[in-house]
C-alpha cells in the first residue's frame, strides 16, 4: 500500500497542484513538500505529493550501473 | 512522461549476471524485504527462480493491512453498524477479516462504507453528510502517516466536527528492531522500503548496524530491485555492514523533513499490536491530545484489546511467515483452507501479503 506514482506538475494553485499521472490529469496536495514548481515530477501517494523525483540522480544511478558492467567486462 | 527507464531487460540480465558472480563468494544468505510492494514485484518478476540458489528472499511484516489486528477490524465493523455512522476507508481494508467479521460483511447488513484513495476525500464526505458521524480508517506506514496527519490538521482547522480518524498506523524501524531481537530469525540483510524511506530518510536504519546487519534502500522497478540485491551481496562480501541508498532519485538522506514534522505535530508514538507478531513498543501512532476531537477511539469510546492474544490468528502459521522463518507454501493451510478468496491469516488477506503473492505468482 506504499505505492507512489510519479506525476508531472502542470499547474499550482495554493496547496493544490494539477498533475499529469501517466496521461491522466488529477490533483495532488503539495502541503507535505517544500518548493515544488511547475514542470517538476513528484511522487504521489494517497493524494499527496510526498517527494520530488530527482532526474539527475536517476541518470546517475543508471550511469553507475553501466560503469560497473565496464569494470567487470559485462556490456549492457 | 519521459522519465529514466528502470526496467530495461538487457540491463536487468546483466545485473543478474553480476549478482550471480558476486553471490558465488558467499554462503547461504537470507534477504528480508519489509514492503508489500517489493513482495509483489519480486513475485511478479519471478525473481526467486532467477537468483543464485544461495540467495533466499523472505518477506517480513511489510504490509500494513496484514498486520492490522483483528480487534481493530471488529471495532470498525461494530462502529459501521451504528446509526448515522459512515465509514470511509482505503479499498484494501474492506475484505480483511477481523476476529468476528469484516467490513464487507457489514456492508451486506446495510452499513455505510465508502472506499476512497485519499484521506482528503473523507473531509469532503463529512461536509456532504453533516448529520452523520464520518470515521476514516487510517492505516499505513510512514509513507501514509503524513497524509493522515495533514488531513486531521485540515479537519481541525476547518472545524469539521463530525469527522474522526480511527488510527492503526504502524512505523517500520521499531519492527526491524523487534525482528533483530528475535533469536529464531537469522537475516543476513534487509531490503529497505523505498517509499517509507522517502519520508524518514536513512538515519533511522542505523539501528541495524548496531546488530551488524546491512540494509539497502531499494526502489520498485525491476532494475531497482536487482540493484538492491546486488548492493546487499557486495556489502556481505565486503563484511562491513552499511546502510546504502540505491533509490536516490526518490530518497534523500534526510528524507522529507516537512512530512515528518507534519505527522510528529499531530501524532505521537504508542505501543501497538502487529497481527501475527505481537506487541512492539512505540511502533504505532496515536492522535495527540489537542486534536482528540478527531480521534475516533476517543470520540466513540473504543477501547481496543491490546493483549498478545490479538496477535495470533487461529490455525495458521502467519507469525512464522511474517518473521521469514518459513515460506508461505510451508504453512499447512496454504492454498487449501487459506486462499485469497477465503483468507485465514494476515498474509493472505491483503493483495500485498506474502501468502497472497505466493498464491498469485507461485514460489
Amino acid at each position: 500500500m506504499c505505492l507512489a506514482v510519479p506525476a508531472k506538475v502542470i499547474s499550482i494553485e495554493g496547496n493544490l497542484a494539477k498533475v499529469d499521472m501517466m496521461g491522466n490529469t488529477t490533483t495532488a496536495d503539495l502541503s507535505l513538500l517544500e518548493s515544488v514548481a511547475v514542470g517538476d515530477y513528484v511522487m504521489v501517494h494517497v493524494g499527496f505529493a510526498i517527494q520530488k523525483y530527482d532526474e539527475e540522480e536517476a541518470k546517475k544511478t543508471l550511469e553507475l550501473i553501466v560503469e560497473m558492467f565496464e569494470k567487470s567486462d559485462i556490456r549492457p | 512522461m519521459n522519465l529514466v527507464n528502470f526496467s530495461d531487460p538487457i540491463i536487468a540480465e546483466k545485473l543478474l549476471q553480476e549478482i550471480h558472480g558476486c553471490a558465488s563468494g558467499l554462503g547461504p544468505i537470507k534477504i528480508m524485504e519489509v514492503c508489500g510492494t517489493h513482495t509483489m514485484e519480486i513475485g511478479r518478476l519471478g525473481l526467486r527462480l532467477l537468483l543464485p540458489k544461495n540467495i533466499s528472499l523472505v518477506s517480513g511484516p511489510g504490509c500494513p493491512v496484514c498486520v492490522t489486528p483483528g480487534a481493530y477490524i471488529d471495532a470498525a465493523v461494530a462502529l459501521s453498524l451504528e446509526k448515522r455512522v459512515r465509514i470511509v476507508s482505503y479499498g484494501d481494508m474492506i475484505r480483511v477479516p477481523g476476529d468476528a467479521s469484516s467490513l464487507q460483511w457489514a456492508k451486506t447488513k446495510g452499513a455505510n462504507i465508502e472506499v476512497v484513495t485519499s484521506p482528503l476525500e473523507a473531509l469532503e464526505i463529512a461536509q456532504k453528510f453533516p448529520d452523520e458521524e464520518v470515521v476514516f480508517l487510517a492505516v499505513g506506514f510512514e509513507t501514509t502517516a503524513p497524509a493522515t496527519a495533514q488531513s486531521i490538521a485540515n479537519a481541525y482547522d476547518a472545524a469539521i466536527g463530525n469527522l474522526s480518524f480511527f488510527l492503526s498506523h504502524r512505523v517500520v524501524p521499531p519492527a526491524l528492531a523487534a525482528l533483530l531481537l528475535d533469536k529464531e530469525i537469522s537475516i543476513s540483510a534487509f531490503m529497505l522500503p523505498g517509499h517509507v524511506s522517502a519520508i524518514i530518510g536513512e538515519a533511522p536504519y542505523q539501528l541495524l548496524l548496531k546488530a551488524g546487519i546491512p540494509g539497502v534502500i531499494t526502489g520498485f522497478d525491476p532494475l531497482d530491485i536487482l540493484l538492491g540485491i546486488l548492493e546487499v551481496c557486495k556489502l556481505l562480501v565486503s563484511g562491513s555492514p552499511k546502510i546504502i541508498n540505491a533509490y536516490p532519485r526518490i530518497v534523500k538522506k534526510e528524507g522529507n523533513p516537512r512530512a515528518v514534522a507534519a505527522y510528529e505535530k499531530i501524532l505521537e508514538p504508542c505501543d501497538a499490536v502487529w497481527r501475527g507478531i505481537g506487541i512492539i513498543p512505540k511502533s504505532g501512532l496515536a492522535i495527540r491530545e489537542p486534536y482528540r476531537r478527531h480521534d475516533a477511539a476517543f470520540r466513540h469510546s473504543i477501547d481496543l484489546d491490546k493483549s498478545e492474544s490479538q496477535a495470533q490468528p487461529k490455525g495458521c502459521a502467519c507469525g512464522s511467515v511474517l518473521k521469514g522463518l518459513i515460506s508461505p507454501d510451508e504453512c499447512p493451510l496454504f492454498a487449501s483452507r487459506c486462499t485469497p478468496r477465503t483468507p485465514v491469516g494476515p498474509c493472505m488477506v491483503s493483495s500485498e501479503g506474502s501468502c497472497a503473492a505466493y498464491y498469485k505468482y507461485g514460489a
